[in-house]
């Protein structure tokens, strides 16, 4: 094979690994002026549609937008927004803002633990269920908060956790 | 525009400077040295260590020197109690955050963070708390990253960024966590990395330093049962001498010679052959191009880091690119074949060490099209300067009392024209010099090309041989190679022949060259064209300056090889090039 057919490929690969509406997003924000810093913007796009991010996709973002490899990472493991972990079908939020956190929120996260098996910023084996922590979401008289997807749980206990778990198909061990 | 000048005070001084000058620059134009650590003078000002920081009248904190601006009648404090305790607590901080292991550390006594916790006053350790681990990356067989001993200055990413434009460095993750990595935290030897070990010269620590072949060396050294051969590159008779207190710029080939006899090397061969080689192969290449006018530019390929560079970042001119061998994988592959041969030794007990001034030659080594056909490496280790530096501390050779030695005999012998390599521009007026005689029949007038010397990133000319404009480019440093080879693609000229060298000044500024001593620094161009210039004048003292005259290789073409690109020469003198992954963004 040709050079010049082995970098077509390449692009192609590229391509193919992003849904072809970001890939039109990224071709109309190149051109504009100070197109790299549409990155971020790019990350979202991506996230929202993957759910996550993955090396192949930053890579495919990288050639297509012409910025290099370890900046795309670079950027998208400094903001806490963008993670490289699959989530869940279930994403669970547990607060722990000052109110939460001095009402047992701590505990409350310990039992999910317990529980799913699952550390925070990371997805049950049976990807059933993501595990994140939130600083405060503006609830406090609610304290301690759980939230799964858009549903907020209102003073957690942690002998509440299973049952609400149980909601979205967790099944524990006998 | 002509920059206006201001006048400032620092510590009372009075001192006029350029306006667009900052306070650490006006400090250094009157003899303040203010600490400094994350600063380069060539690379861009980043501003992150603040062990620069100064007082300055009517500002209500202290300020990086090293970005804050002159102004007219600034008055400036560069060190008072308060700035002294500052700096300490700064130094302080990293320290607590850093190994303390110096002792046993590569970069013991050339390291800038001892030097500077030493400078700093640091006499004890006040706390003992958590610091960050990481485990060291040691894939990749040119360049060893050890993320522990990083201080998070920015300087390898800056001359991967902005000097070779490579990009494969930058920070990942954040705050407590941060680490300098290629993308997504991954290997050297899987990432974009073209070993120049630019990032190893630049490093103020031992974050980042060259993968350790002496002790296989030493191993090999004391083993009966092989024939061990050395040959050193054209730039470390330049620069080796520095590790021996001598001034930058002594050539020092004769005392090289003997140091390695006395290490117990068989043979003490010379690169320079391979390059006198190099030129005759490339020469009828580029002469047969020429007339074809096919594949031009030709693009020399004896730069590893610049072969990498070209599979990884522009694979579209691999067919430019000349298909000869380095000097070095030339005589690796001569020694094992021809030189074997000639002195009925089996190429399996020869051990051929070459000595470089280079880490992408530890690459090089390994790649499968420099291996024999048994599948051994041609080159079995490459040793940089530094580490030869080591070995010969280590043995208790006191290089500066060394009578003058000479190479052995036939792969010793070279032409004038090969000392050159080892400074930007010198290959192109090697070959120059054989390419004149080879399209005119009559031998070059003026050995000289002064066009194509100096440290310039880019150089430029056009030569009149026979009849026929010769366009010739030249670039160090790969982001000045990129701008040429912009020029290539866009067809804004056309080029014939063009060199390229990955490191900043060529071969001796490589990545394994010695750091630099005191009152010079790493990308100096006055370092540079100091080493350069005692190549130049190793060159001029000799009576054979063209490499077809070399009559070792003569001799080797009648007795072995046949001719220039012969069957023979093509199998065991050239190679190919492919595309590699991961794709770099140019």
């Amino acid at each position: 094979m040709m050079v010049s057919e082995l970098m077509k490929v390449e692009d192609d690969k590229a391509r193919a690994s992003l849904p072809e509406a970001i890939v039109r997003y990224i071709e109309s924000v190149r051109s504009c002026e100070h197109g790299e810093s549409y990155l971020i913007a790019v990350l979202h796009k991506v996230q929202e549609h993957f759910g996550y991010l993955d090396m192949r996709q930053m890579s495919a973002v990288s050639q297509l937008m012409q910025i290099p490899s370890a900046k795309v990472t670079g950027v998208a493991s400094f903001y806490h927004f963008f993670t490289f972990v699959p989530r869940g079908k279930h994403k669970l939020a547990i607060c722990l803002g000052t109110a939460c956190f001095v009402k047992g929120a701590g505990q409350v996260l310990d039992k999910i633990k317990e529980l799913l098996r699952v550390d925070v910023g990371h997805t049950t084996k049976d990807q059933l269920f993501s595990l994140d922590v939130a600083r405060c979401v503006g609830a406090c008289a609610l304290a301690p908060v759980l939230i799964v997807d858009e549903k907020v749980y209102a003073n957690v206990k942690p002998d509440d956790v299973a049952r609400i778990l149980e909601e979205y198909g967790f099944a524990a061990k006998k | 525009m002509a920059d206006k000048n201001v006048t400032l005070f620092i510590n009372d001084v009075r001192t006029t400077v350029p306006s667009s000058s900052t306070i650490m620059q006006a400090a250094d134009a009157v003899g303040i040295n203010i600490p400094r650590l994350c600063y380069h003078p060539d690379l861009s000002v980043l501003g992150a260590c603040r062990v620069c920081i100064v007082e300055v009248e009517g500002q209500r904190n202290p300020v990086a020197s090293c970005a804050f601006p002159v102004t007219e009648g600034m008055k400036v404090r560069t060190s008072s109690p308060l700035l002294r305790r500052l700096r300490r607590d700064i130094v302080e901080l990293i320290l607590d955050n850093h190994p303390q292991d110096c002792q046993t550390c590569e970069r013991n006594g050339t390291c800038e963070l001892q030097k500077l916790a030493y400078d700093m006053g640091v006499k004890t350790r006040l706390f003992a708390g958590e610091r960050k681990r990481f485990p060291v990356d040691e894939s990749s067989p040119a360049v060893i990253r050890n993320p522990e001993k990083c201080i998070l200055c920015g300087r390898c990413v800056r001359v991967c960024d902005e000097v070779q434009s490579v990009h494969n460095l930058s920070q990942q993750k954040r705050g407590f966590k941060t680490v300098v990595a290629p993308a997504q935290g991954g290997k050297m030897q899987d990432s974009v990395c073209i070993q120049c070990g630019q990032c190893v010269n630049v490093c103020p620590t031992a974050a980042f330093v060259q993968q350790d072949e002496t002790d296989k060396v030493f191993a090999a050294l004391s083993d009966p049962a092989k024939h061990v051969v050395v040959q050193t590159a054209p730039a470390i008779r330049a620069t080796i001498g520095e590790g021996f207190g001598y001034a930058p710029g002594t050539p020092t080939t004769g005392k090289l010679v003997t140091a390695l006899r006395m290490m117990g090397f068989a043979k003490v061969f010379d690169t320079n052959f391979g390059a006198d080689l190099t030129i005759i192969e490339e020469a009828t290449e580029f002469l047969s191009r020429l007339q074809k006018n096919e594949r031009l530019p030709l693009i020399t390929s004896c730069s590893p880091g610049w072969i990498n560079y070209l599979e990884k970042f522009h694979p579209e001119l691999i067919p430019n690119t000349s298909s000869c061998k380095s000097p070095m994988s030339m005589m690796s592959t001569l020694i094992k074949t021809y030189y074997a041969e000639q002195n009925g030794i089996d190429p399996k007990n020869v051990y051929v060490v070459a000595v470089m001034p280079c880490t992408a030659k530890k690459f090089e080594r390994t790649r499968v099209e420099h291996k024999a056909p048994s599948g051994a490496p041609y080159t079995d280790a490459v040793l940089t300067t530094r580490e030869l530096i080591h070995m010969l501390k280590c043995m208790g050779i006191d290089f500066r009392d060394l009578a003058d030695g000479t190479f052995d005999t036939p792969l010793g012998i070279s032409s004038g024209a090969s000392d050159i390599f080892g400074a930007t521009g010198g290959v192109m007026e090697a070959a120059l010099r054989t390419a004149y005689e080879k399209l005119t029949g009559q031998p070059c007038p003026d050995l000289d090309f002064v066009q194509v010397r100096g440290v310039e990133g880019v150089k430029e000319a056009s030569l009149e041989i026979a009849g026929t404009t010769v366009n010739i480019g030249v670039a160090n440093g790969l982001n000045n190679a990129k701008m040429l080879l912009e020029k290539v693609r866009s067809g804004e000229k056309q080029f014939h022949l063009i060199e390229i060298m990955a490191c900043p000044g060529g071969c001796v500024a490589g990545g394994g060259q010695p750091y630099p001593p005191v009152g010079m620094h790493v990308l100096d161009p006055e370092l540079a064209r100091l080493r350069a210039k005692a190549l130049y004048s190793i060159d001029h003292a000799k009576s054979i300056r063209r490499s077809y005259e070399n009559p070792a290789v003569i001799t080797l073409y009648e007795e072995f090889l046949g001719g220039p690109n012969s069957h023979l020469a093509h199998e065991l003198l050239h190679t190919h090039y492919e595309p590699k992954f991961p794709r770099g963004v140019v």
